[in-house]
């Protein structure tokens, strides 16, 4: 690893995720954020940059924590399903959790969660009601693997695929109320404000919802 | 056992000895009317403190990154020591261009109380008897070694440390800091530690203390007035501890089964394996360089160490409010400080809402690791540091590329 680098320096800004740079559009500036599910830090190092935000920072892997935390980002190895409890509540102005919520064993246990601890809740996820994951199932019989979900059944992470339309249906069980909702397509782009939910929930390949109580 | 001549030892003896009333050795002397209040009860008056410095204070006085030395470290962290000969404990770390910079921070190593090597300890004379304190030194804790350290910063005119780090025993003074004096520290490492010490190292350390104490030269703990040493108690001691440091694997693959010098077991007690002549040097090695009652006092203060008890059972109080930037390290073989004791740390800090960062580090050396060339270690420490720095608006080092 290159030391050299300023921490706050943001490699590949052009490249980051898409959704990463939606979520940091979200995040008022210097708020208190946590990033559950951080990786390598890209996004904190966006935040960082572009919002001066006071961020932490949770990683499931030993490797993504490491390299995080030599790069002077507050970032603790943990698990979202278990680890959340230990944070008072709202102890946030934010807390992200950013293509992570599927992957969890217990989402909607972590949701609330998200929402105890943090004012506001940034979750993005892949919109599994996206009319390339449909047509995959249905004339293809298969589980399907897009871009967005490039792993096997067997192999991936993703024990907890939802639409957009279900993660709707959580946010009222839940009690959480949706302050904003935007589904991009497969380019990044996001998709009209007045498209109606059955519309996006086809054509959105993933979503971000901004949450508070 | 291979004995270490005795020509050797009475010198090695002597310039240990030097070492406690004239360390070579940064030292301030405080005086009665600047006593030391214990948590025993009593007062330790006078006291001095012995400590190293590395590197420049600068105008602000913002760059003070505060070394806590282990149980049998010292404060010779990054030079030569004054009695062995050999590099400072942490000479890998701290230097111009290193982890931690001497070309950006003012790195200051103090001796702890109770300690061999020049700060007031058991082996120090005992200003009401004229002889060495020996077992009337109070009992002292790691509350004490870090108020004593406290009182030598305000000595110093220095307000606060940009960052306080040790390992072990430094790691739990860390935690003492950053409890204790929230508003003078900025950012805390605390590496393979834990908040409390654990029954099962209470009884490691038990053992040692036995140990010394059975050795007839131990003369009561009054061995200097004797012109004794309890060598061989704390030869075995040192031996004991020394297993804890390093892990299964550590051992087997460094020494495994093999014998020492010999094609086959000889059916005698001689150091027929390895292992056991390694462990033997390292008594042996240990004996020269370090004080018997110092091993009882340091030991028995990090047995006392429970800092969620000193605040009503709950280990999230102690951090209450805190700003301070925390760093927590744990190594996957250390079994003496397990991750689970750093891990239960991170969330009484979680608890608080600090701002802190902790990495398990995977290495075969065990407890001993953060004293080994660890470059996931240094990469940890260097950026943690940097950040802090930056944080605190201190300069980069010339040199720093960007």
């Amino acid at each position: 690893m290159n030391l050299n680098v300023p921490p706050h320096s943001v490699r590949g800004t052009d490249t980051a995720r898409v959704d990463l740079l939606l979520i940091a559009d979200l995040v008022e500036p210097g708020a208190r954020v946590l990033d559950i599910g951080c990786g390598d830090g890209t996004l904190l190092r966006i935040l960082a940059s572009r919002r001066s935000v006071d961020g932490r920072g949770i990683e499931l892997s030993q490797a993504g924590v490491n390299s995080c935390v030599a790069q002077g980002l507050a970032v603790i190895q943990g698990d979202a399903d278990t680890d959340l409890v230990y944070y008072p509540d709202l102890a946030f102005d934010y807390v992200i959790l950013s293509q992570t919520i599927q992957a969890t064993y217990s989402p909607r246990h972590v949701l609330e969660q998200l929402l105890r601890i943090g004012r506001r809740a940034v979750i993005s996820f892949p919109n599994f009601g996206h009319w390339r994951v449909r047509t995959q199932l249905l004339f293809g019989g298969k589980m399907p693997r897009t871009n967005n979900l490039p792993d096997r059944w067997y192999d991936t992470p993703n024990i907890h695929l939802c639409t957009i339309k279900d993660f709707v249906d959580l946010c009222g069980d839940v009690g959480a109320k949706i302050e904003r909702a935007v589904a991009l397509n497969a380019y990044g782009t996001k998709l009209g404000v007045a498209m109606p939910l059955f519309m996006q929930n086809l054509f959105g390949e993933q979503a971000v919802f901004l949450l508070s109580r | 056992m291979s004995e270490t001549p005795a020509a050797e030892i009475f010198s090695d003896h002597s310039v240990r000895l030097a070492q406690i009333a004239n360390p070579q050795s940064e030292i301030v002397h405080f005086g009665s009317d600047q006593a030391l209040p214990l948590d025993c009860g009593d007062k330790l008056a006078p006291f001095s403190i012995a400590y190293q410095t590395y590197g420049t204070l600068n105008a602000d006085k913002s760059n003070l990154v505060l070394v806590c030395h282990a149980l049998t470290g010292d404060q010779h962290v990054a030079n030569v020591h004054p009695v062995t000969g050999k590099p400072g404990w942490w000479e890998t770390m701290i230097g111009p261009g290193k982890p931690i910079d001497t070309e950006r921070y003012f790195v200051l190593c103090p001796n702890v109380i109770g300690g061999c090597m020049g700060s007031t300890g058991p082996s120090s004379i005992n200003p009401a008897t004229g002889k060495a304190y020996g077992p009337d030194f109070p009992v002292i804790t790691v509350g004490d070694m870090v108020r004593a350290q406290a009182q030598l910063l305000d000595h110093l005119g220095i307000p606060d440390v940009l960052c306080v780090l040790g390992g072990s025993m430094g790691g739990m003074q860390v935690l003492e800091w950053a409890s204790t004096y929230k508003d003078r520290v900025f950012a805390a490492v605390p590496i393979a530690c834990a908040a409390r010490h654990s029954s099962q190292n209470i009884a490691f350390h038990e053992v040692g203390r036995q140990a010394v104490m059975a050795d007839p030269d131990w003369c009561q703990g009054r061995y200097l007035e004797d012109g004794k040493s309890p060598r061989k108690g704390l030869a075995v001691a040192r031996m004991a501890a020394h297993i804890t440091y390093l892990s299964d694997d550590a051992l087997h693959t460094k020494f495994g089964r093999n014998l020492q010098d010999r094609e086959k077991v000889t059916f005698g007690f001689d150091a027929d394996f390895q292992v056991e002549s390694y462990l033997r040097h390292q008594g042996l090695s240990f004996v020269d360089r370090f004080d018997a009652n110092s091993y009882l006092y340091i030991t028995r203060a990090m047995d006392y160490f429970d800092l969620a008890a000193d605040h009503g059972g709950v280990l999230a109080n102690a951090f209450q409010g805190t700003r301070t930037r925390f760093c927590l390290i744990s190594f996957t073989s250390d079994w003496l400080f397990p991750t689970e004791e750093s891990r239960e740390i991170v969330h009484a800090l979680n608890a608080v809402a600090a701002n802190v960062s902790f990495v398990e580090l995977k290495t075969e050396g065990g407890h001993d690791s953060f004293l080994l060339h660890e470059p996931e270690l240094f990469d940890t420490i260097r950026g943690f540091l940097n950040a802090a720095a930056r944080h605190r608006g201190i300069a980069e080092a010339e040199g720093w590329r960007a």
